[in-house]
């Protein structure tokens, strides 16, 4: 597979020379510092900075001691007007660390998909998966079952339903011609992908008033975080990740190709169903929580593996790590940039990521020929 | 040398233990198209066994089979005594070692850490790689000739040097059994000797190597015994001076190759009818 080698020079060629040697000592740095905690320290750094954005500007000394403060057995003079505490802990808080976790959930995916089908385009966006879990939301929606409280009861069930579903589908289509093609599988994701979001919008625009939440599935954003709804996804991805997780040396085998890995011993099958269910629901969690966020799952993958290398051990939970820190980053500046205004976070990400993603696309053009 | 290696190998005698490879009227078939029908083959430890005939004969089939990627039609394969349809996945791959004619792998993978994915067999689903484990693939580095390419990547190795990667990663398996698809094709002739010699010093300590070779040559000069393989079944089986004759040779390849006697030892040479007609 000499496409990703070439891939791999095409980046550093395209950094250079323009800020190649600065891009260089960046990395350089961030190697010696350790990924993980370089990782954390980025993450932290954005966190922080992101808790500071908004409306009122409130100085992160401040904003660390509010923190401080609100931890449990913890007393410190936050020495700031009680409005900032609840800015800061009930809504910016909340918004930052759904952010934090959808975009982990979402490049720890990303890269499960990538592994699992050899593929590194593969992605919940491009799979069509993250618009079956949105269509699946929306069918959970106007359903004429009860939905709890937050109108969240049914909704990560049939989202995840519409995840596998479409998983399944995207990959039995691939494999058609007996051999799985990598081509199909994502240009089978993206049709698959556009009827889903029609078949979205159609319920949406005839669902009348009980279909009005729908749409924030469509263009996916965080202003409807909450405490709630963080502490009910996070059991279904730390079961996701952690099922992944037990397959992340076998998936080291899985790159070679199929046969070598079940030469080598794997079970192909096995390891592929299972840790494609197990993106599929960490993917489909997200889209519950923040609806349908296009392209960190495959950027933030791409740019992990170039930096760190492709071992799945240290991968996925960097993956996870930047993840977090890329889609907080992205949704401070959405919801800041035309304030009071809000972007929708996906249209951001869409911004950014399609021209990334064309190209990725150009680059593997002059690969293959 | 290789003529005098061939003479040395094929003067010892077969060990009397159970074969590591037994097939016994293998029949398999793809999409309608009966490719081997009714292959006998056996492979002791100790011995290097090639397996030799025209393209299309079926013979990557009969290794794939061997592995369990093809299911047959009919006959049974054991795996060191035991009945392949048996082992699990893992426990064949303890087994069997095999390096595909191209096999694929990241270009960015260092070559050492291709050698480690040969340890994969012997680990528990969350087991990290031990120091033993270190050792064995450095050990295989060594043996493939390969430990000094053991930092480069892939993606930047010659055809040959990229061949003994792969084999690294088969000997790291510390498998008994060694299936090789043509280990020499797209190699120079220095680098196929190279090869050739260490699946000889492998089958010394008493690995057992089946190979698929095209070069006629390399395959007497190499090999132990031969099987020739013709449109799926065996056409001839045994000492490589007895398979590669004249009429073996013009019957399967046609006129274009012929066959004449070393001048000093005698062994059979396959050579182009053009030098010599």
């Amino acid at each position: 597979m000499s496409r990703e080698r070439v891939g791999a020079r095409a980046v550093e060629g395209a950094l250079d020379p323009i800020a190649g040697s600065a891009v260089a000592r960046a990395i350089e740095v961030l190697r010696g510092l350790g990924p993980a905690s370089a990782a954390l320290a980025l993450l932290g750094a954005v966190a922080l900075l992101a808790l500071t954005q908004g409306a009122a500007a409130i100085p992160p000394q401040t904003v660390l001691r509010v923190l401080l403060d609100a931890l449990p057995l913890v007393e410190v003079n936050a020495n700031a007007p009680a409005t900032w505490e609840r800015i800061v802990v009930d809504i910016r808080l909340p918004r930052v660390i759904a952010a934090g976790v959808v975009g982990a959930a979402l490049a720890y995916s990303g890269a499960s998909y990538q592994g699992v089908f050899r593929n590194p385009l593969a992605g919940p966006f491009l799979l069509g998966v993250a618009s079956g879990a949105a269509l699946g939301a929306a069918i959970a929606i106007i359903s004429p079952l009860r939905v709890d409280a937050y109108g969240f009861g049914w909704v990560p069930v049939f989202a995840f339903a519409g995840a596998l579903l479409t998983v399944l589908l995207v990959y039995l289509l691939a494999t058609g011609s007996g051999r799985l093609d990598n081509v199909t599988l994502i240009l089978a994701g993206v049709a698959l992908s556009a009827v889903f979001g029609a078949a979205t919008a159609f319920i949406l625009l005839t669902g009348g008033e009980e279909a009005r939440p729908i749409f924030s599935f469509l263009f996916g954003g965080f202003n409807t975080a909450s405490w709630q709804r963080i502490a009910w996804a996070a059991p279904y991805l730390a079961v996701g990740a952690a099922f992944v997780a037990v397959y992340a040396r076998t998936m080291n085998v899985l790159q070679l190709d199929e046969e070598q890995a079940a030469q080598l011993g794997v079970d192909v099958t096995r390891t592929k169903l299972i840790v494609l269910a197990a993106a599929s629901l960490m993917a489909a969690t997200a889209v519950a929580i923040a609806g349908v966020i296009g392209f960190v799952g495959l950027l933030v993958p791409h740019a992990v593996r170039l930096v760190f290398g492709g071992d799945h051990r240290r991968l996925l939970p960097l993956c996870a790590l930047f993840g977090a820190s890329f889609l907080i980053a992205v949704d401070t500046f959405a919801r800041t940039v035309l304030a009071p205004q809000e972007l929708p976070v996906g249209v951001m990400t869409a911004l950014i990521g399609g021209p990334f993603f064309l190209w990725l696309l150009r680059s593997r053009r002059v690969e293959v020929s | 040398m290789a003529a005098t290696a061939a003479a040395a190998a094929s003067a010892r005698p077969a060990p009397a233990t159970s074969p590591l490879l037994e097939a016994r009227g293998v029949e398999v078939e793809i999409g309608g198209n009966t490719i081997l029908d009714g292959v006998a083959i056996e492979v002791r430890a100790g011995e290097v066994v090639g397996l030799v005939g025209p393209n299309g004969a079926g013979k990557s089939t009969l290794l794939r089979a061997a592995t369990g990627l093809v299911p047959l039609r009919g006959g049974r394969i054991r795996v060191g005594g035991d009945a392949l349809d048996g082992l699990s996945r893992g426990e064949l791959a303890r087994r069997v070692a095999v390096v595909q004619q191209l096999p694929e792998a990241p270009a960015t993978l260092s070559v050492r850490q291709l050698a480690l994915l040969g340890r994969h067999p012997h680990l528990r689903l969350l087991a990290r790689e031990s120091s033993r484990d270190l050792a064995i693939a450095e050990a295989a580095l060594r043996q493939a000739g390969c430990h000094e390419l053991a930092d480069r990547e892939l993606g930047t190795l010659s055809g040959g040097e990229r061949r003994r990667a792969f084999i690294a990663r088969a000997l790291a398996q510390q498998a008994p059994l060694l299936l090789l698809d043509e280990p020499t094709a797209n190699l120079d002739a220095g680098a196929q000797h190279e090869v050739l010699e260490l699946v000889a010093d492998l089958a010394r300590n008493e690995t057992g190597v089946l190979l698929v070779v095209h070069d006629l040559t390399l395959a007497i000069a190499y090999c132990d015994r031969l099987v020739l393989l013709d449109r799926g079944r065996v056409a001839a089986a045994g000492a490589p001076g007895d398979v590669i004759t004249p009429d073996t040779v013009g019957r399967l390849y046609g006129d274009a190759v012929t066959v004449v006697p070393h001048p000093v030892t005698g062994a059979p040479l396959v050579l182009p009818s053009r030098l010599g007609g």
